[in-house]
């Protein structure tokens, strides 16, 4: 039996973070009434011009310096002709020959092995409309469609990587390695659900050591990580079906059904696809200055994988717990600025990852957006080490600053939180206790001694947890004795 | 020099009679022949000429600025359903 190597290049398009749209002054706001964020440009009236947005141009210029990619220093769009309901114009104003940037290489780590994955191209082009097909969820099934086309003119720009990729795995690890850098440059959400990161693969099998690439695929409609693994998987898998079995693989574009989790040929109206590419005569050449260049360089935060080694290193912390601090530059800053007024990083970092983390996650919310600094949390995390409140007690007051906003001090003032160190308003409580349970303080006296932490419960509820438990231990082996 | 009209006008939608592409083939024929004059001339040295004036980097501050009238551009749709664009099957 044959072995196969698999190849696989993709094709990503990343909606930039852009207040209005490529060539027109629309907004790109997500939501709004079908058809409301449109204009003569966007819809291609007769007699408009485009004109390009600057931030775009910016942001794709931040994208290819991290991309590690050559920036042309002459690029043109172009105009690439084709019919499709979600393209009023006809044509999508896209790069072709001279595209903004080249030859670059992203670092990925699959299974704990590092691959460098060369990338082709960075361009820029405008998205197309949204086309609800009516009765049916897809496009299959479906008699006629309606097209929304407040989506079309908004930012894409398109990474295209080299046919570098060997599995379905290191396809969907790239995939997540490039969502995190972009999401972390501000640069695009990157979410695939939403369709603001939207990846088409090209596929092909060849016998281990052959030279030539075998007859590809494009496989289409992967909308999460998860999808681009499952649909590269199948389409590898029919490769290797069909050629075992002596036939051919034909040239065309799959559509991935993520139910069946099966590719589908998909038979389209429009085949042999001619473009007829066309420099873009309404728009003049982009010819980023170096000064520019630089001014964009100096806006680019110190990259994830850098960031958690040193992490690591200067935090002394576990490779997992880096990795989860530097998920996105805001926890990053939110810990590192803690770490600066607290003397103990890994505590800190526990607590970020815990309480806090679970308090975001359950309200959709993210570090920066609440009304809680790192300066608050040091405070409250020195107030447990000076013994002011227990570990404990630091979660009521964590889950009161995140609900009214309020200082640490304040909070445990209101709700009487400190802890009680005074004995002799402890052995009020342990007496209140002792006279409440006679049952288990005669098994404590007859020798069973476990039920002593029985009592130290009933101290620490009745005391609100205000009281140390080995304190309260103490206290009540003096008294019981 | 030899034009496939069928395949061009394929391309642009548009049909033609036969006596059509016989005009609009020679016609084309002669644009294309005109244009290849140009093959004449030595142009190794010349890089692409892409726009005619000589002008680069035109941009704009992205802001957005709320279009005035889409219902003017919603009224051209032939079929109209829902504030969007009603379109025939797409695919066969």
């Amino acid at each position: 039996m044959t072995n196969w190597e698999t190849i696989i290049g993709l094709e990503i398009h990343a909606q930039l973070l852009t207040e209005s749209k490529m060539f027109c002054s629309c907004s790109t706001k997500f939501g709004a009434k079908p058809n409301t964020n449109i204009c003569p440009v966007c819809t291609g009236q007769p007699g408009v011009l485009p004109v390009t947005n600057k931030k775009a141009i910016a942001l794709a210029i931040k994208t290819a310096i991290i991309l590690n990619c050559k920036i042309e220093k002459t690029s043109i769009f172009a105009r690439k002709n084709y019919f499709y309901p979600d393209l009023p114009k006809d044509f999508q104003i896209s790069q072709y020959e001279l595209p903004l940037a080249v030859n670059g290489f992203i670092d990925i780590e699959v299974e704990g092995v590092k691959k460098r994955i060369g990338i082709t191209r960075v361009h820029l082009e405008e998205d197309a409309g949204k086309l609800v097909h009516k009765g049916s969820a897809r496009i299959m099934g479906a008699g006629e469609s309606l097209v929304d086309y407040n989506r079309t003119g908004t930012p894409l720009m398109e990474i295209v990587t080299e046919p570098d990729i060997r599995s379905s795995l290191e396809a969907k690890v790239f995939m997540e390695t490039l969502q995190h850098l972009l999401q972390f440059i501000g640069v695009c959400d990157a979410k695939m659900e939403e369709g603001s990161l939207r990846c088409d693969a090209n596929i092909s099998i060849r016998p281990e050591g052959a030279n030539k690439f075998g007859t590809k695929t494009e496989v289409k409609n992967m909308n999460s990580f998860r999808a681009v693994a499952k649909a590269l998987e199948a389409e590898e898998k029919r490769h290797k079906e069909v050629l075992q079995e002596g036939g051919k693989i034909i040239q065309e574009t799959r559509f991935f059904d993520d139910i069946a989790e099966t590719t589908i040929g998909m038979r389209s109206k429009e085949s042999a696809h001619d473009y007829r590419y066309f420099p873009e005569p309404d728009l003049v050449p982009i010819e980023p200055e170096h000064a520019w260049i630089e001014e964009i360089k100096k806006t680019i935060v110190e990259l994830p994988t850098k960031k958690a080694e040193r992490f690591e290193k200067d935090f002394e912390l576990s490779k997992a717990d880096a990795e989860f601090l530097t998920s996105t530059p805001a926890i990053a800053d939110f810990f590192e600025n803690c770490a600066k007024h607290y003397s103990k990083p890994k505590i800190a970092a526990n607590w970020i990852m815990g309480d806090l983390a679970a308090y975001l996650n359950a309200n959709n919310l993210t570090i920066d957006k609440i009304d809680f600094s790192p300066l608050k949390l040091a405070e409250m995390l020195g107030l447990i080490d000076k013994g002011t409140i227990s570990g404990k007690i630091a979660k009521i007051v964590l889950a009161e600053i995140l609900k009214t906003g309020k200082n640490v001090q304040d909070i445990i003032k209101d709700l009487g939180l400190t802890q009680i160190s005074d004995e002799s308003e402890i052995n009020n409580i342990i007496d209140e206790i002792i006279n409440n349970n006679p049952k288990q303080v005669a098994e404590f006296k007859s020798g069973k001694d476990p039920v002593i932490m029985f009592l130290v419960g009933q101290v620490m509820k009745a005391s609100k947890g205000r009281v140390k438990p080995d304190m309260a231990q103490e206290l009540l082996r003096r008294a019981l004795s | 020099m030899k034009i496939d009209v069928e395949h061009i006008a394929r391309l642009a939608r548009l049909g033609l009679t036969e006596q059509e592409k016989k005009l609009y083939g020679d016609q084309l024929s002669r644009i294309l022949g005109h244009a290849e004059e140009l093959n004449k001339l030595k142009t190794d040295n010349v890089a692409p000429t892409t726009h005619a004036i000589p002008m680069k980097n035109v941009f704009r501050e992205d802001k957005a600025i709320p279009c005035e009238d889409t219902e003017a551009i919603l009224r051209n749709a032939p079929a109209e359903e829902s504030n969007m664009f009603l379109v025939p099957r797409i695919i066969e």
